[in-house]
Order: C-alpha cells, then structure tokens, then sequence
C-alpha cells in the first residue's frame, strides 16, 4: 500500500499548507516595512472621514442566498453517494435521482420567479 | 485503525478542537469565534476520518464547515447589536450553570457505559451509503428533497417585504 492510499498523505497535505502559509506571513512580518499610523486603521484611508461605525448592517435578502447555498450543498451530499458508482447502478436509478433534483430544481424556480436571486 | 499514526492523529485532532472551542468562547470579536467555530468543525470531521467514516467527515467539511459556518456568519452581519463585540455577558451564569448540568449528564453516560473494542468494524464507504440510499431508503431520499425544497419555500416567505405581502393578498 502505497503512501497515497492511506490518510497520510492528506496529513502530509494539511502539514505542508500550515507550513507554507505560516512562513508566508513570517516573511512578510520580518521582511516588509511597516509605519504605524492611526489612520490606517480606518475603512477609507484615502478619502474623506467615514461617518458612523464600521459595521454595516447586511439586508434579510442576503440570508435567503445563503440559505439557498446551504440547501444545495446538501444535495451534493447526497448526490455524492450515487455519483462515485454510478456506472454500476440500473438504468431506473437516474430517474430516482432526477427527481430528487427536480423537485429541488422546482424550488430553485419558485425562488428564481419570486426575485430572490435578483441585486435590488 | 492501529499503530503511532491514528494516535497521534487523535491527540492532534483534540487539541485543535478543544483549543479552537475554546477560542470561540474566548475571542470578544464574534467574526474571529465564528472562524474559530471552523477550526473546531475541521476537527471534527478528522475525527470522524479517524473513526473510519470517511463519508461522514466530508459530510461534516461540506454541510459544517461550508454551509453552517456561511450561516452563521450571515446571522451575525444580519444583527445589528452584534457590531459591538461580545461585550455583553449577562447569560454568562446560566450560560456555566446550564455546560455543568450537561457535563454531569454525559460523565454519568461515559462512565456507566461499557466500553469495548469492537473487532474489525466495517468501513462504509460512500458506494456502500449509495446503494442503501437508492434501493432500500429510495423513499426517505425523495422525501428529503422535498423537505429540502419546503424549507426553501417557507424561508422565501418569511422574508417577504412589506409590498411584496400586500401584492399576496391581492391575488
């Protein structure tokens, strides 16, 4: 059995990504200049005093995009299953599937008539 | 699984979680607890990897790390008190009372269980879930879909605005 076949790899994976961006970020720590100024703290550096705090208050309508991701995030979940094998499965199977994605896909319709996904 | 590997593995993965639990409950910024949050799912899902649920762990990375942890971002920008940190605490002593009468629960539960080693334990793959989900569980995956979809609807309806409810009431 190869390394690639177990976990360790995606360990190895794991190890190295920390690695490579930790030093990313100690390099730029010690290598780059830096002034400490007040004014870099705030949102618009360049332009005029931003009036008010730095927190804006995000519109409900946003929630509904992020809930219309979480529902179809867990269709791939369950999708997932059927897709590793799928060559192996009879031919009624995908109409199985079809229309686990279809009555999704009529609820994406309802949402895409009633203008959630539309930037007003 | 056996040897150094999984045990390391498994003291690695519980102090990511705990510390990352522990940031969560720490950090006064709660963007920075929800991004902790993160840390502590990922930990989870290595914890179901090294209980031989591969499938399960991505699960737990696709719904948890990807979609719950996007929620609740979402809910905290949506708040408008929460611009001002965690600051407030004054569901602290509930908040300790109600973790020590949950603590006492699951230590009586962990030490009147008994706790054997089970020998070769199946791994079930994704295949393996596929060919339940579509054979035997064909109904309850359909159903999920249309649970799926009520949820889209319902949520769609909560946050109609005020113009939106008047043109409903018309037709």
């Amino acid at each position: 059995m190869s390394i690639y076949d177990s976990w360790s790899a995606v360990m190895m994976a794991v190890i190295a990504g920390f690695i490579l961006i930790g030093t990313a970020l100690m390099a730029t720590r010690l290598l780059a200049p830096f002034a400490r100024e007040r004014a870099k703290g705030v949102s618009y550096e360049c332009g005029m005093l931003p009036i008010g705090r730095n927190w804006a208050q995000v519109h409900v309508r946003y929630y509904l995009i992020a809930i219309l991701f979480l529902l179809f995030d867990v269709e791939t979940v369950f999708l997932f299953p059927w897709v590793v094998q799928m060559r192996v499965y009879d031919y009624w199977v995908f109409y199985e599937v079809l229309t686990f994605v279809g009555v999704l896909g009529l609820g994406l319709a309802y949402a895409w008539r009633r203008g959630v996904l539309e930037w007003k | 699984m056996h040897g150094a590997g999984p045990n390391l593995a498994f003291w690695v993965l519980a102090a990511l979680t705990l510390v990352s639990a522990g940031g969560v409950m720490v950090s006064r910024n709660l963007l920075h607890a929800v991004l902790f949050l993160i840390v502590s799912f990922l930990g989870v899902a290595g914890f179901f990897i090294l209980l031989s649920a591969p499938f399960l762990g991505m699960a737990q990375i696709i719904i948890y790390v990807g979609a719950i942890a996007v929620l609740v971002l979402f809910a905290i920008l949506l708040t408008p008190r929460a611009g001002r940190d965690n600051g407030e605490t004054r569901w602290a002593a509930p908040g300790v009372l109600l973790s020590i009468a949950l603590m006492a629960v699951l230590l009586f539960v962990i030490t009147d269980t008994k706790w054997t080693t089970a020998k070769d334990a199946p791994e079930i793959t994704a295949a393996d879930l596929g060919q339940a989900l579509l054979s035997t569980w064909v109904l309850p995956f359909e159903i999920a879909s249309v649970l799926l979809t009520a949820a889209l609807i319902g949520s769609i309806m909560l946050v109609r605005s005020p113009e939106e409810e008047a043109e409903d009431a018309l037709q």
